[in-house]
């Protein structure tokens, strides 16, 4: 720091930057993007995120195993994406720099923390030369910054041990983004003293570290410019930054307030779900019961039980959770109770990537039993919405007296985006009758309770439960008659019934919404079909496609079990059809059974969201094909 | 609270077909279950079996109250679900030693550790009964059956240590040849107020005849079940001449009243905090050949984890008041957009 002298730098506007910022797992990348992010929603930019952190909690220092990322596009307009490849790349040591450049925009921005490239950690990184000075950044604009060294120093007078004062250089490098982009600090700040609230010299290093971060770009004589991201024109409300997670644990209290039927949930600990699990236990003066069960099995056990007892059963996991689940979810089908299953998908086959993202669980969903055991299936398409995915799957589960399986995913579970916050007045009022009398008179005039006998216009069973006089009955997992609900092992009878599951829910497809049709180009010469996260991606890849010129419908879908009425018509009507997956091709293959259409698959299985580009690529290929 | 109704077991009885083979000692469980129920003052609809699978976990079907008959194993975790949404109620498991050692020992354990309000019923038969007699985690070593033909080669498990181990807080063991002490243990479960374990011998004529009649005929009780009563010296025999003494190593250890003298002998505490004792009674007899303790082992009162839970629920409501959905979704940092 030479002077002390503010000097006068330019400003310049950018429609949009993508910042990925990039550590050592204990480096505090993550809590770094997360206050970035932040920061530029109150500044009231659009924004989404991408946060990837690896599977080990603490992998070894400074290597590439340890890195960890968080990637966020902020913007003045509508955003759909984390973005393509990042304007700029925080470094904190070599083996983020050596892990990460790859996903920079030639010409991009690189700011590293140059005390970290020492000798034994651009070893450890697989450097044989810096890279800081060998010429290998040419392509780039760098900027090096004694990070470490600075934090050090402002710390000095604080009390702070120089170790903890050293972890603070994450609010170093915050601090100098948020000067270099024109984010607001306050809101930081604010952050800092409410967290740190009881742990008052870390607040001040941290404080001091992120203010000296501010201070060093304004004085250091590097930057030339700074760069501001004006505010988006986003429609008119009160917003909140929220993640999939989140969002979707408050789409299961706001179902059950709407259903005025309590939430339990039985859960077992993985990611990317947990999250859920721990939102939901701060719940409880909503009337929310959590039970963290001894395994998978005995967390959707107790959902199920808790559904019999006449509250909204609900089960979060994950693939490897939802295969333990299986054989109660079938139990589900057969009771005809109300139950949610919810699936964060991630990396498999076994522990796969249980930090990345994937959706190549639809398949588990729609046939992953045993028997004919359908069961309706809605997936969530950004991290807001699985709020409204929530409550949707919940309504179904609720008035069709069914098992219902949610579809998340890693992307949305972690990225946020910004949210336009609904008017609680408007959600759905989804309350349920209970079962409060007989409703059979038997040939002697007997009044009695019959536990199957159907509601003609939903095809659900009444749901009694204990405690009702009058209304004592037994159900179970072995074949009924219908109606009575008696055991009954007849031929005849049992293919009536299985008859009756699948009708059951292809039924719902009377109750659900249309298809969701971005820009009904009628005439257009693709389609692109989705369902789930890649709604983001496929926007923005549509977007561009028709800016060019090029005719494209997007077509989204958001009920995969049953599937919407008008879907056949829809893929009918294009001359091509395009599947983008996070699998190789599931519910392309569907679509292709289902509608005897030609649908191509475009598949991306690398735990890593598709990129718009790569989908406006794909876009391109098959139209000029 | 307005009174309970007077009932008659036929109130109990469901209108549908026992299907238990003829002479299984399932029948006389049920009879006692049945018997019981009216001089527990709960109402029918209160009332709720919950079951796995086995021949055992036919049994919600033939009582005339709410019932679950699962899936194989899950009967303690669905049953969790369901106390923990309507801690009001009374909630009975039923399991054979198959579905509730093997496939669902695990649920069992952790219902048993957490202490829910179950009255859970495990009717050890020693076999798989409804797939045709394999052998079962409580089979002797030695067992020939269709899958062990030259006999089973691991370890049996003793159902009352396994529920002591797992830190059950009322475990008591019966048989289904006395009615009578079927019904003092199971009433005995009712009334305990957290999770309630009740290991009941239960002979299969069809695949493992005679388990236990070496000890539960009734020319062989006396001198082969040894009678657990609270604050009362551990003694049986004809007439009452063994006892129950800890030995100097610690273990529980069958003696000559007249050998030892009246003082010497264990005085039973069911109440006793520490499992020890509870543990080295149920270690006293190898298996159904030699004397073996029934009755109550333990019954130590502790927190129970469905009421555990709905305090914490109403704790959190008087806190912060009755949840508000408009202000969760405000919880995070805002901004308007105009
Ligand atoms: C998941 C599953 N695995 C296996 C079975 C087959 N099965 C049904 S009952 C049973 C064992 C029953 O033995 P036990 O629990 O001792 O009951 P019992 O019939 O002796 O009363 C088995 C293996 C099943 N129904 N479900
Ligand atoms: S097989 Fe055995 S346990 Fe099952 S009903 Fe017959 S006698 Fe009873
Ligand atoms: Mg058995």
């Amino acid at each position: 720091m030479t002077d002390t002298v503010p000097r006068i730098v330019g400003t310049r506007e950018l429609n949009r930057l993508v910042v990925r910022f990039a550590g050592d797992s204990g480096d505090g990348m993550q809590l770094t993007g997360d206050r970035f992010t932040s920061a530029s929603a109150l500044f009231g930019n659009d924004l989404a995120t991408l946060p990837e952190f690896p599977a080990e909690i603490r992998a070894p220092q400074g290597t590439l195993a340890g890195v960890s990322a968080f990637q966020v596009q902020v913007s003045d307009h509508d955003i759909t994406t984390p973005g393509d490849a990042p304007n700029v790349l925080v470094a904190m040591n070599p083996a983020a720099l050596r892990k990460e450049l790859m996903h920079l925009e030639f010409g991009g921005t690189v700011i590293v923390n140059q005390d970290a490239f020492v000798e034994r950690n651009l070893t450890k990184a697989g450097y044989d030369a810096d890279p800081l000075d060998d010429g290998s950044l040419d392509n780039y604009t760098l900027f090096k910054v004694p990070m470490t060294t600075i934090t050090k120093e402002v710390c000095k007078d604080l009390g702070v041990k120089p170790r903890d004062a050293e972890r603070s250089k994450n609010f170093f490098a915050l601090g100098l983004l948020s000067w270099l982009y024109s984010r607001p600090a306050q809101p930081t700040l604010d952050w800092i003293s409410a967290k740190f609230k009881r742990q008052q010299m870390i607040a001040d290093a941290n404080t001091a570290a992120f203010k000296a971060g501010m201070a060093f770009g304004e004085t250091a004589e590097l930057f030339d410019f700074t760069y501001e991201v004006k505010p988006a024109a986003l429609a008119p409300g009160t917003y909140t930054n929220v993640n999939g997670n989140t969002a979707l644990s408050w789409g299961l209290v706001a179902a059950s307030q709407q259903a005025k039927v309590p939430l339990f949930l039985g859960s077992y600990p993985i990611t990317p779900a947990s999250d859920i699990l721990h939102e939901l236990s701060q719940r409880k003066n909503f009337g929310v019961r959590t039970l963290q069960a001894e395994d998978e099995i005995a967390a959707v056990c107790a959902a199920l039980g808790a559904s019999f007892g006449g509250h909204l059963g609900i089960t979060t996991t994950s693939g490897p959770g939802i295969a333990l689940k299986g054989e109660t979810i079938g139990l589900a089908v057969s009771l005809e109770l109300p139950l949610l299953v919810i699936n964060i998908q991630r990396g498999g086959p076994s522990t796969g990537l249980p930090t990345k993202t994937e959706s190549a669980d639809l398949m588990q969903a729609m046939y992953g039993r045993h028997g004919e055991s359908p069961v309706p299936i809605v997936a969530a398409y950004s991290p807001s919405q699985c709020f409204f995915a929530a409550i949707e799957a919940a309504r179904i589960a609720l008035k069709y007296r069914t098992p219902v399986i949610l579809l998340s995913d890693g992307y949305l579970a972690n990225g946020s985006e910004p949210w336009l916050l609904p008017d609680v007045s408007t959600l759905p009022d989804l309350t349920v009758e209970f079962a409060t009398g007989p409703n059979h008179t038997k040939d002697d005039g007997t009044e009695v309770f019959w536990p199957y006998l159907r509601d003609p216009e939903t095809k659900a069973r009444p749901w009694a439960v204990p405690g009702t006089p009058g209304l004592t009955h037994r159900i179970g997992g072995i074949e009924k008659e219908d109606g009575t609900g008696n055991i009954n092992y007849e031929a005849d009878n049992h293919g009536y019934m299985v008859k009756l599951r699948e009708e059951r829910v292809a039924h719902i497809a009377n109750d659900i919404p249309p298809t969701m049709l971005d820009g009904d180009t009628g005439d257009a010469d693709l389609l692109v079909l989705g369902w789930g996260s890649t709604w983001g991606a496929i926007t923005s890849a549509v977007m561009r496609a028709r800016a060019e010129g090029r005719k494209v419908a997007h077509a989204h879908v958001t009920h995969l079990n049953p599937l919407p009425r008008d879907l056949g018509d829809i893929v009918r009507r294009y001359p091509k059809v395009l599947v983008p997956e996070m699998n190789l091709g599931q519910f392309c293959r569907i679509i292709r059974a289902e509608f005897l259409v030609d649908a191509q698959s475009v598949c991306k299985v690398e735990g890593i969201p598709f990129t718009a580009a790569e989908l406006h690529s794909h876009i391109n290929g098959v139209l000029d094909d | 609270m307005t009174d309970v109704p007077t009932t008659t077991k036929a109130d109990w009885t469901s209108d549908q077909e026992v299907r238990w083979c003829p002479g299984c000692g399932d029948y006389s469980i049920l009879t006692a279950v049945q018997m019981l129920m009216p001089e527990l003052n709960v109402r029918r609809e209160d009332t709720v079996f919950v079951s796995g699978i086995g021949c055992a976990a036919r049994f919600p079907y033939y009582m005339n109250t709410y019932g679950m008959h699962g899936i194989h194993g899950r009967a303690p975790a669905l049953a969790t679900g369901l106390a923990m949404a309507r801690p009001e109620l009374h909630v009975w498991v039923v399991g054979g030693d198959g579905d509730m050692l093997s496939i669902g020992g695990n649920h069992l354990l952790h219902a048993l550790r957490r202490n829910v309000n179950l009255n859970i019923l495990l009717f050890n038969n020693q076999i798989y009964g409804l797939t045709k007699g394999q052998y079962s985690p409580t089979s002797e070593i030695g067992k020939v059956t269709k899958s062990t033909p030259a006999g089973s080669i691991d370890e049996p498990f003793n159902p009352v240590s396994v529920a002591i181990g797992a830190e059950a807080s009322f475990v008591a063991r019966t048989h289904d040849m006395d009615r009578q002490h079927m019904m003092d243990m199971f009433r005995r479960a009712h009334d305990f107020p957290g999770a309630s374990f009740v290991e009941v011998f239960q002979n299969c004529n069809v695949f493992n005849d005679g388990a236990f009649g070496a000890i539960t005929k009734k020319d062989k009780r006396a001198s082969m079940l040894i009678p657990l009563e609270h604050g009362q010296p551990i003694r049986f025999g004809e007439n009452d001449e063994n006892g129950v003494v800890i030995n100097p190593q610690g273990s529980a250890e069958v003696v000559n009243v007249a050998d030892v003298g009246e003082s010497a002998l264990l005085v039973h505490d069911e109440t006793r905090q520490d499992p020890s004792l509870a543990f080295a009674l149920s270690r006293l007899s190898a298996g159904p050949f030699e004397p073996t303790p029934i009755g109550v082992y333990r019954a130590v009162e502790r927190s129970e984890y469905a009421g555990e839970a709905s305090k914490q629920l109403a704790l959190a409501q008087e806190q912060s008041g009755p949840g508000d959905l408009e202000a969760l979704l405000h919880s995070r940092p805002t901004w308007e957009v105009s």
